[in-house]
C-alpha cells in the first residue's frame, strides 16, 4: 500500500514542482523562527539569534538540495533536461537535424513498408478470416509439377483427412454484371457450399450457403455479393436479399451480404461476389467438371487441426492421393496433391511476389543499415565539433555517464522522429505496391498490425543504440587538455580516430555496391524477359472481345455474328489479317487442357500425357505472326460438319513424334480422334520465361466458344482501329458493348509485371542507397579536409599546387570508395545467388552488372569527394598556419 | 555545548520513526523531543534532520500534513502510516538483538 502515499508525493514533485519548493522554504522557515525563539529566550540578542539558528540548521541552500534529491525523481528530471536540451541542439542545426531525421524516415519507413506488405499479402492477407495461421492451400501434382486438382479429388480428400479442420474450395472468375444500362466484367469466386463457415466470416444480411447448394448442375442459382459492390451498385439498398441479378446473363438470387473489409481468398484481387460450385458451367464453361476427375479446376485452401504442421499434412494428403490414383488410373495415374504453405500459393500472386518480397526484406535492411552508418558518422562528425562543449561539461563536473545519458538521448530524439516519418510512409505506402503494376486492377494491401509494429518497434530501438552510441564510443576517450588544444590541425589520412568514420563509409560503399549490383542484374534480366522473342508478333497486334454470353447470345447466334464481324474488320483500311481465338497467350485465362494419346506412341507405364490447346479459328497464325513450319493453316472449311484437325508445335512433334512429320497422323482429344494437318513454330503460352511446352490448336468452329478473342492486325494506331471495331460492332448489333483493347505487347508487359516490380523496388531502394552512401562519403571529406586545413596550407605553402591538393583529397576519397567496393565484390558474388528466380538468362554473377555498378559507384564517390577536395585547394595558406 | 555523540548510520531514521510513533510532530518539535528524551546525549544535527524526513516521507513511511503549531505558526506536521509502523517495529525489533548482541561482546571481553 505504500505506493497509495507515494505516487501523489512523486507526481507533485514532477509536476508541482514550485508548491513542493515553497512547502519546503516554509518548513525550514518554521524551524528557523523556533530556533530564534528559543536562543532569543535563552538571552542572546535577535541578530545574533538569527545567525546562531542558521548556523545551528548548516545552510539553508544546502539543506534544501539535500531535501530535493531525496524526491528521487532526478532521473526523470534529468532526461527531461536531456529532451529540452536536445531539441534545441536539433533546433539550432536544422540542415543536420532534417538530414538525419530524413535518413532515419527512409531506413525505418522503407522496412516498416516492407513488414506490412509481408504481412498484409502473404501472412495474414485475408482480412476477416480466422486462424489463416493454420492456412494452407493445395495444388495437384503430376510428375513433381504442379498442377490443377479436380472437385471430386477434393470431395475425397475433405473426406478422409484426419489432420484437416476443414477444407473449401475458392476458385477466381469474372462474369459481366449489367445493373441498369451499366456492364462490366467484375472479379468474384466459385466456392464451395462450407466457404463461409469455413473461414468463419458470416455475412452481415442474409445468409452464406447451405450444405447441398454445390451440388446438382446449375440447381442453385444464388449469390453473396460483397460490401462494396452492395454499396456502390446497389446503393446499400436493405431490402436486397431475395432480388435478383443477372451473371453473364443468368438470373441469381441474392442470399447474402459479405461483411465490410472482407476481399475474398485471393491474393492480388478484391472478390465482389460468391457463388456456389453447383453454377461452375455458367461462370468457367465446360460441362461436367463438378463430376470430371479430369478437370482440375479447382483451387483448394485447407485450415489444419491445430498444432498439426505442414510436414504432417502432406504425408497423410499424399497417401490418399496415392489410394485415388490406384482406385482412378485413368485420370488420376502419376497425380499427386502438394500441400502448400500461404506465403507460396501458387494459384494467386502470392507465389510470384514471394521472391520479391524476399529480396525486398534483405535490400531493406541493407538500407536500414545505411541509414544508421550515415546518421552515425553525422552525428560523430557533429560530436567532434561539440568537442568544446563536451570538454567544458565535463570540466564542470559533469560525470561521464551524464554525458553519455545525452548523448543517447539526442539519438533517442533523432530516430523517434525518424521513426515517427517512418510509420507515417509506411502507413501512406501500404497501398503503394499495387501502383507499380501497370494497367491493371490489383488489389494488395498492405496491413500495420501488431505484429508489423513490433518488429519495426525493434528495428527503432536498434537503430536508437546505434545512432546514440556511436557518438559516445568516441567521446570516451575524450581528453580534457587535448581538446582544448587547436583541431586544426590533423593530417590528411592519419590514423586513429578516423579509422571508425573510414569504416562506417566502407560499410555504406559496399552495401550500396551490393545493392546496385543486384539491381543491375534484375534490370538486365527484365530486359531478357521483354525482349525475348515470345514467337508471334506483339506491338501491330491488338486485341478484345465482346459479352456475347451476358448479351443473350447462343452458340448458333454468336457463329453468325463472329463470321460478319470478322469479315467487315478485314474490310477495313489498314487491317492486315483478323481471327478469334479462345484464350490469349500470356492472358489471365487459361487454356483448354485434355489427356492425349498418340498414334505409335506409348507413353511410360505411370504417365498419363496432356496437352494444352487453344481453339483458333482460321487465320489466326498470319494474324499472330507465328511461322507456319508445313502442312496447312486452319479453313473456313474445317467447322462442325468436317473432320477433326490439329496443328501441333514443335516441342509436341518432338516429344510424340520423335520429330518424325506428324501430318496426317492422329490425336485422341477428349477422347475424339483428330488428325493433324500442319506444324508451327513454338510460341510463349503462359508466361515469357516459361521453357518449350507441347502445345496444339483445334479449329475454333469444331470446339466452339461464344466469347472468343478477336485478335487484329492492322498499321492503324489504337485508336483509330478501336473506334473503327466498334462501329462495325454496333452496326451488327446496337446494345454490344466492346472491352477494353490492348496490344499483344501489353498483354506482355502485364505477364511481366511481378519482374518489373522487383525491378523498381530494387532500382529505388539502390538509387537510394547510392545517395545516402555518397552524403556519407561527401561528410566524411569534408570533415577531413576541414581538420587537417593546417597541413594542406603547410602543403601549398611549401610549394604543392592546385592539383597535387586536388589528388591527394580525390585519392584520399577513393582508396575508401575503392575499399568498400572490393569488400562489396566479394559480398556480392555469394549474394547475388538469392536473386536465382529472379533472374531469366542472366548469370547471379554477370560481369556487365559487376562492372556498371562499379563504374556508377566510382563516379558517385568522385562527385562525393569533388567538392571537398575543391574547397582544399582554396584554403589560404597564410590563414591555416596562422590558425594556431 | 558539547559535541553530540555521531549518529549511526540508519539510527536516525529509528529515532524519527520512534518519535513520531507517539504523536504527530513537526520537524522541529522531533528535534526537540530526541534531544529531551535522550536527556541531552542525543543532539540530532538539524542538517541531517529535514533530508531524513522527506527520505522517509518518500518511501512512504510517515505523512505529512499541514497544521497549527502550540504558537500559531502554520508548521508541517509528520505523522507514522500504517506501513511505517510495521517498519519501525521490525527495525526496532532489529536494533535490539543487535545492541544486546553486542552488549554480550563487550561484556565477555571486559
Amino acid at each position: 500500500m505504500r505506493w497509495y502515499y507515494k505516487l501523489p508525493l512523486r507526481l507533485r514533485s514532477l509536476f508541482r514542482k514550485d508548491r513542493a519548493e515553497l512547502d519546503l522554504s516554509d518548513e525550514l522557515q518554521f524551524h528557523l523562527q523556533n530556533q530564534i525563539d528559543e536562543f532569543v529566550a535563552e538571552g542572546m540578542n535577535p541578530q545574533e539569534a538569527r545567525r546562531a539558528a542558521r548556523q545551528a540548521l548548516g545552510g539553508v541552500e544546502q539543506v534544501k538540495e539535500e531535501c530535493r534529491d531525496m524526491r528521487r525523481t532526478n532521473l526523470i528530471e534529468n532526461f527531461l533536461q536531456d529532451v529540452r536540451f536536445g531539441f534545441r541542439m536539433l533546433r539550432r542545426s536544422p540542415g543536420f537535424s532534417i538530414l538525419a531525421i530524413l535518413c532515419l524516415t527512409l531506413g525505418i519507413g522503407a522496412n516498416a513498408a516492407v513488414f506490412s506488405w509481408v504481412e498484409g499479402i502473404l501472412l495474414r492477407p485475408y482480412p476477416l478470416v480466422s486462424h489463416q495461421e493454420r492456412l494452407v492451400t493445395l495444388t495437384g501434382t503430376v510428375r513433381d509439377e504442379k498442377d490443377g486438382t479436380s472437385w471430386p479429388d477434393l470431395l475425397d480428400v475433405q473426406r478422409s483427412c484426419t489432420l484437416c479442420e476443414t477444407l473449401f474450395v475458392s476458385k477466381i472468375t469474372g462474369a459481366t454484371l449489367s445493373i441498369g444500362d451499366r456492364a462490366q466484367v467484375m472479379t468474384g469466386s466459385i466456392v464451395s457450399a462450407n466457404y463461409f463457415d469455413a473461414i468463419g466470416v458470416h455475412p452481415v444480411l442474409g445468409r452464406g450457403f447451405e450444405p447441398d447448394e454445390d451440388t446438382g448442375r446449375n440447381a442453385h442459382p444464388l449469390v453473396v455479393i460483397s460490401y462494396h459492390l452492395w454499396q456502390t451498385r446497389f446503393k446499400g439498398d436493405p431490402e436486397i436479399i431475395g432480388k435478383t441479378q443477372r451473371f453473364d446473363n443468368i438470373v441469381h438470387t441474392i442470399i447474402g451480404v459479405a461483411p465490410e473489409g472482407f476481399y475474398g481468398t485471393f491474393v492480388g484481387r478484391s472478390m465482389e461476389y460468391w457463388v456456389p460450385a453447383s453454377m461452375l458451367e455458367v461462370f468457367d464453361g465446360g460441362s461436367d467438371k463438378l463430376e470430371d476427375r479430369g478437370a482440375r479446376w479447382a483451387e483448394a485452401y485447407v485450415r489444419l487441426k491445430p498444432g498439426v504442421t505442414r510436414n504432417q499434412a502432406q504425408q497423410e494428403i499424399s497417401a490418399i492421393a496415392a489410394r485415388l490414383e490406384a482406385e482412378y488410373p485413368a485420370t488420376n495415374r502419376g497425380r499427386g496433391i502438394k500441400v502448400w504453405p500461404l506465403w507460396q500459393t501458387p494459384f494467386n500472386h502470392a507465389g510470384h511476389l514471394l521472391p520479391t518480397f524476399e529480396i525486398m526484406v534483405v535490400v531493406t535492411m541493407f538500407v536500414l543499415l545505411i541509414v544508421c552508418a550515415n546518421v552515425g558518422n553525422l552525428l560523430l562528425v557533429r560530436s567532434f565539433a561539440r568537442r568544446h562543449e563536451m570538454t567544458v561539461r565535463l570540466a564542470l563536473g559533469a560525470g561521464p555517464g551524464r554525458l553519455l545519458r545525452q548523448l543517447v538521448t539526442e539519438g533517442l530524439l533523432l530516430s523517434a522522429c525518424g521513426a515517427a516519418g517512418g510509420m507515417l510512409m509506411a502507413y501512406w505506402c501500404r497501398h503503394a505496391l499495387v501502383l507499380l503494376f501497370p494497367g491493371d486492377v490489383m488489389y494488395l494491401p498492405g496491413q500495420i498490425d501488431g505484429r508489423v509494429l513490433g518488429l519495426s518497434a525493434t528495428i527503432y530501438l536498434v537503430v536508437t543504440l546505434a545512432v546514440g552510441l556511436v557518438p559516445a564510443f568516441q567521446t570516451r576517450h575524450l581528453a580534457l587538455a587535448e581538446t582544448l588544444k587547436t583541431e586544426a590541425s590533423a593530417v590528411m589520412g592519419a590514423r586513429g580516430q578516423a579509422w571508425f568514420r573510414s569504416s562506417l563509409v566502407i560499410l555504406q560503399v559496399t552495401l550500396s555496391f551490393i545493392l546496385l549490383v543486384g539491381g543491375t542484374l534484375l534490370m538486365q534480366s527484365l530486359h531478357k524477359i521483354r525482349t525475348t522473342d515470345p514467337g508471334f508478333t506483339t506491338t501491330r497486334v491488338f486485341d478484345t472481345w465482346m459479352p456475347l454470353v451476358a448479351a443473350g447470345y447462343d452458340a448458333q447466334r454468336a457463329k453468325t455474328f463472329q463470321d460478319e464481324l470478322v469479315r467487315r474488320v478485314r474490310a477495313l483500311t489498314g487491317v492486315e489479317a483478323a481471327a478469334y481465338a479462345r484464350a490469349v497467350p500470356l492472358g489471365y485465362g487459361s487454356f483448354s487442357s485434355t489427356p492425349i494419346a498418340v498414334d505409335g506412341y506409348e507413353p511410360p507405364p505411370n504417365e498419363q500425357p496432356t496437352a494444352e490447346y487453344n481453339e483458333v479459328s482460321p487465320g489466326y497464325f498470319v494474324t499472330l505472326g507465328i511461322p507456319l513450319l508445313s502442312g496447312r493453316e486452319f479453313t473456313r472449311a474445317d467447322d462442325e460438319n468436317a473432320a477433326r484437325v490439329a496443328i501441333v508445335n514443335q516441342t509436341m512433334i518432338a516429344r510424340y513424334w520423335r520429330g518424325q512429320n506428324p501430318i496426317g497422323q492422329r490425336l485422341q482429344v477428349k477422347g475424339n480422334w483428330v488428325q493433324v494437318v500442319g506444324v508451327v513454330k513454338d510460341s510463349k503460352y503462359y508466361s515469357m520465361d516459361e521453357a518449350p511446352r507441347p502445345f496444339f490448336y483445334v479449329s475454333l468452329r469444331q470446339y466452339f466458344a461464344i466469347e472468343p478473342v478477336i485478335h487484329i492486325r492492322t498499321t492503324q494506331p489504337l485508336q483509330t482501329i478501336q473506334t473503327a471495331l466498334i462501329r462495325e460492332v454496333r452496326a451488327l448489333d446496337s446494345d454490344l458493348s466492346v472491352y477494353e483493347m490492348i496490344t499483344l505487347q501489353e498483354q506482355v508487359d502485364r505477364s511481366t509485371s511481378h519482374e518489373l516490380v522487383a525491378v523498381a523496388l530494387v532500382g529505388l531502394f539502390g538509387g537510394l542507397a547510392l545517395l545516402l552512401a555518397g552524403i556519407g562519403l561527401y561528410g566524411v571529406m569534408s570533415y577531413s579536409v576541414s581538420q587537417s586545413s593546417r597541413e594542406l596550407g603547410l602543403r601549398m605553402a611549401l610549394g604543392a599546387s592546385t592539383s597535387n591538393v586536388l589528388r591527394l583529397v580525390l585519392l584520399r576519397g577513393l582508396l575508401l570508395t575503392t575499399t568498400g567496393i572490393v569488400i562489396g565484390i566479394a559480398l556480392a558474388m555469394l549474394l547475388t545467388r538469392l536473386l536465382g528466380n529472379l533472374l531469366y538468362q542472366v548469370s547471379p554473377r554477370d560481369p556487365l552488372a559487376f562492372a556498371a555498378a562499379f563504374a556508377v559507384m566510382t563516379l558517385a564517390s568522385l562527385a562525393a569527394c569533388f567538392l571537398p577536395a575543391w574547397r582544399a585547394t582554396r584554403i589560404d595558406p597564410i590563414q591555416a598556419l596562422r590558425a594556431e | 555545548m558539547a559535541k553530540p555523540t555521531d549518529l549511526v548510520q540508519g539510527t536516525l531514521d529509528l529515532l524519527i520513526l520512534r518519535t513520531l510513533a507517539l504523536q504527530p510532530m513537526h520537524g522541529w518539535g522531533v528535534a526537540r523531543r530526541i534531544r529531551q528524551v535522550s536527556k541531552e546525549v542525543l543532539q540530532v544535527h538539524q542538517g541531517a534532520l529535514y533530508p531524513a524526513l522527506h527520505r522517509l516521507e518518500q518511501q512512504g513511511w510517515i505523512r505529512a500534513k499541514w497544521g497549527e503549531s502550540e504558537n500559531n505558526r502554520r508548521a508541517k506536521y509528520y505523522s507514522l502510516t500504517p506501513d511505517g509502523a510495521k517498519y519501525l517495529r521490525q527495525e526496532q525489533a532489529q536494533w535490539e538483538r543487535l545492541s544486546s548482541a553486542i552488549g554480550l561482546v563487550l561484556e565477555m571481553s571486559s
